[in-house]
C-alpha cells in the first residue's frame, strides 16, 4: 500500500529584501516519515519550515498539507500540526505544568494529557518549576512537550537541540525515537548537526543557499556520493559521514 | 595606527557605534525624544516674561470702580496700580495687574470676582490657588498651606499689599487655611494619581507585555495553535483592568484612611467612568504594540505617549499653568479627560450627567484605537 504524502512542497521560492532564502525547493514527506533538513546556518531551513508551518507565505510555488492548501484550512491544520520554533521563550513565571495546561487549553485538552506529555518528555520532577528556572535542555524538552500535546500528525522542529550539551541532546533524541516507534507522526526537523539527522531521520535533505544539494536515505547519500566522486577527479574513498559529504559538495563544514 | 585599528577596544567601539547608528529608531528615542520632551517641559517651566496667576476675590464691587460703595482695600489697591478691568461676554468681571520683575520674571495677577462656591470649585480643579475674602477692610487669605504654589502667591501678593503708598490699608489680615476635604492639594492629587496609574498600567501591562511576547516569539508560538487571537487580547486586557480596579481601590482606601478623602459624587458614575478610561488606555496600548517586536522601540513608544500626558494632563499640578493656547489641546488628551472627570466625581460631587459625554468619548477612543491596532496587528 502506498503511503500518503502529508506534506508536498512544489517549486517554492521565498525572498526577503536582498536575500533569496529559498530557491525552488521540492519536497514530499510521507506519513510516519522522519525527515531532516540539514544545512549550515543561513541555508534557508528555517524559512522553509516556517512556510510549511504557515507562518511565512511563499513568493511562488505551492505547499500542500494533507493535499490541501493553507488558505481556507488554517484552523484544520493548526489542530494537526505540532511545532517547536527556534528559540521560543515561554512565560518565565509559569510552571512547567501551567505552561502545558495553557497550551493544552488551545486544543481543548485537559490535565490528563499534560500529565502524559510531562512523563513522555521526562519533566515530571520539574512539574512545579518556573520556566525561568529550567536549564536549556529542560526548556527544549518543554518546547517539545508543548509541540506534542495535540498528538500531531505533523511535527515540525526547528533546531530542537541547538545549544544543548551532548547529554541533553541525546535525551531529546530518545524522546523522538520513542515517538517514532509509538505513533505515525511525520517529522520535519531542521538541524546543522549531522549526528541528529543520522540518528533520527529516515530521509535527509541537504540544503544550502536555499537549494537542495542532495537528498535521500543516509545510505543513499553516502553511497551515491562516492560513486559521483569516483567518476570525477581523484578519489580518496567515500565520505564517512554527512559532514564530509557536505564538504565535498560545498567546500565548507556543516556547522560553519 | 594599524595597531589601534586592530585593537579589541577599537573594534568593540566601532561595533557598538555602528549598531547604534544603524538603528534609526534607537537614535530617535535617544536623541529626538529627549529634545521633544525638553521643548514640552520648557514651555511649562522655563522662566517666562510673565507668570500668570489667578486670584479669586469674593463678593461684589471689589473690582468695579464705584463711588457709592463702601471702601474696599482690594479695589483701592487695584485702582492705584491701574489694573486693567476686563468684563467677559458672560458678564464675568476681572482685573489684570502686571507686576514686572527683571530678576525673577514678571507676574500677571488676574483677579476674578467670584462667589464662594465657584471659587471653591475652581480651587478644587486647580484653576486657582488663593481666595481673598474682604469684609470692611479686613482681608482674609484662604489657601491650602500645604500647597507651595498657593503659599508663594500669597507671599507675593501680600508683599504688594504692604506697599507704604497704599492709601487705604487693610485694618487686619488673616490667613484662613483651607483644609476641608476637596480643597487640599491631596484632594487634587489622588484622583490624578488614580488615572495616571490606569494609564501606566495599561501601557506597560498591555503594550509592553505584547511586545515582549512578540520579541520572545511566544506570540508566534501561540497563534500556531488553534488559540483564538481575540481570546489572547481579551484575556490580557481583562486581567489588566481587574488589576487596575484593585490598585486604584487600594490607593483610594489608603487616601480615605490617611487623608480622609471621600468620594463626594456618584459611585456608579465613577465605576462607569473608570471602565471608560481603562477602555481608552487599553485600546491605545493595543495600537501602540500592534507592530513592533523590539522592546527598545516599545519602551520609546510608551514613553512618547505616556510622558507628555503625565506632564501636561494636570496630574501633579493644574494644566492651567501651561500657555492658554495649549489648554484646549491638553483637554483633549485621554488622561486629561479622565483626570478631570474623576476629580469632578471625587471632589465636586459630579454624577452621570456630568461624566456621560467624556465617558462616551473615552470609550470611542478605546474602540477606535483597538480596532485600528487589530487591523495591522503583527502576530508573527
Amino acid at each position: 500500500m502506498m503511503q500518503e504524502a502529508v506534506i508536498q512542497v512544489r517549486n517554492v521560492h521565498k525572498s526577503f529584501k536582498t536575500v533569496h532564502a529559498v530557491r525552488g525547493i521540492n519536497l514530499e514527506i510521507l506519513s510516519g516519515q522522519f525527515v531532516a533538513l540539514l544545512g549550515p546556518n543561513g541555508a534557508g531551513k528555517t524559512t522553509m519550515v516556517e512556510m510549511i508551518e504557515g507562518i511565512q507565505k511563499p513568493d511562488s510555488g505551492e505547499i500542500l498539507i494533507t493535499g490541501k492548501q493553507w488558505k481556507g484550512h488554517e484552523k484544520e491544520f493548526r489542530r494537526i500540526i505540532g511545532l517547536s520554533l527556534q528559540e521560543t521563550r515561554f512565560i518565565d513565571k509559569l510552571s512547567v505544568f501551567e505552561t502545558l495546561r495553557l497550551f493544552a487549553s488551545f486544543f481543548s485538552l485537559g490535565p490528563q494529557r499534560c500529565e502524559e506529555v510531562m512523563n513522555l518528555v521526562g519533566l515530571e520532577e520539574k512539574r512545579q518549576s518556573y520556566v525561568v528556572n529550567l536549564s536549556g535542555g529542560q526548556r527544549q524538552k518543554l518546547a517539545l512537550g508543548v509541540a506534542l500535546l495535540n498528538e500531531p500528525k505533523i511535527l515540525l522542529l526547528d533546531e530542537p537541540t541547538t545549544g544543548l550539551d551532548p547529554q541533553a541532546r541525546r535525551e531529546v533524541w530518545m524522546i523522538l525515537n520513542k515517538l517514532k516507534e509509538a505513533s505515525s507522526t511525520s517529522l520535519i526537523l531542521t538541524t546543522h548537526y549531522m549526528e541528529e539527522a543520522e540518528q533520527l531521520c529516515d530521509y535527509i535533505v541537504i540544503i544550502d543557499h536555499g537549494k537542495i544539494l542532495k537528498e535521500g536515505t543516509l545510505k543513499d547519500l553516502l553511497g551515491k556520493s562516492s560513486a559521483d566522486i569516483e567518476k570525477k577527479q581523484e578519489y580518496h574513498g567515500p565520505p564517512r559521514n554527512l559532514d564530509e559529504l557536505f564538504i565535498e559538495l560545498t567546500g565548507r563544514h556543516l556547522n560553519e | 595606527m594599524n595597531k589601534l585599528r586592530n585593537s579589541q577596544l577599537w573594534q568593540l567601539i566601532l561595533a557598538n557605534a555602528r549598531e547604534l547608528l544603524r538603528e534609526p529608531a534607537v537614535l530617535f528615542w535617544g536623541i529626538g525624544f529627549p529634545i521633544l520632551m525638553s521643548i514640552g517641559l520648557g514651555a511649562a517651566f522655563t522662566k517666562k516674561k510673565d507668570v500668570t496667576v489667578t486670584i479669586a476675590v469674593i463678593g461684589h464691587n471689589h473690582l468695579l470702580h464705584s463711588q457709592q460703595d463702601s471702601v474696599s482695600v482690594i479695589r483701592t489697591f487695584l485702582l492705584k496700580n491701574k489694573a486693567v478691568l476686563i468684563i467677559g461676554k458672560d458678564g464675568t468681571i476681572s482685573r489684570e495687574l502686571n507686576v514686572p520683575d527683571e530678576k525673577l520674571g514678571g507676574t500677571t495677577y488676574i483677579f476674578r470676582e467670584l462667589n464662594w462656591n465657584t471659587a471653591m470649585t475652581m480651587l478644587k480643579r486647580g484653576n486657582l490657588n488663593l481666595v481673598i475674602d474682604e469684609n470692611q477692610g479686613h482681608l482674609r487669605y484662604n489657601f491650602d498651606p500645604m500647597n507651595p504654589d498657593a503659599q508663594l502667591i500669597y507671599l507675593k501678593f501680600s508683599k504688594l499689599m504692604n506697599d507704604p503708598d497704599l492709601i487705604i490699608r487693610p485694618s487686619e489680615t488673616e490667613i484662613q487655611p483651607l483644609t476641608v476635604t476637596g480643597t487640599r492639594y491631596i484632594d487634587f492629587l489622588i484622583p490624578g494619581l488614580v488615572c495616571m496609574g490606569v494609564m501606566m498600567s495599561c501601557m506597560w501591562g498591555v503594550s509592553y507585555d505584547i511586545i515582549e511576547k512578540r520579541s520572545k516569539k511566544l506570540l508566534r508560538r501561540m497563534v500556531a495553535t488553534p488559540m483564538k487571537r481575540s481570546n489572547f487580547l481579551v484575556a490580557l486586557i481583562t486581567v489588566r483592568i481587574s488589576m487596575n480596579f484593585v490598585e486604584s481601590g487600594l490607593l483610594v482606601l489608603f487616601a480615605w484612611l490617611v487623608f480622609h478623602i471621600t468620594i463626594q459624587g456618584s459611585i456608579p458614575a465613577l465605576l462607569l467612568f473608570f471602565i471608560s478610561g481603562n477602555a481608552a488606555f487599553a485600546g491605545i496600548a493595543v495600537f501602540l504594540s500592534c507592530n513592533t517586536s523590539k522592546t527598545e522601540i516599545g519602551n520609546g513608544l510608551i514613553n512618547l505617549v505616556s510622558m507628555p500626558m503625565m506632564v501636561l494632563s494636570g496630574i501633579f499640578f493644574s494644566y492651567h499653568n501651561f500657555p492658554a493656547w495649549s489648554i484646549p489641546a491638553i483637554q483633549k488628551f485621554p488622561l486629561t479627560m479622565m483626570a478631570d472627570g474623576v476629580r469632578s466625581i471625587f471632589i465636586e460631587g459630579a454624577g452621570f450627567a456630568e461624566i456621560i459625554v467624556p465617558s462616551v468619548i473615552m470609550l470611542t477612543i478605546g474602540v477606535i484605537f483597538f480596532t485600528a491596532g487589530l487591523k495591522i496587528f503583527k502576530w508573527h
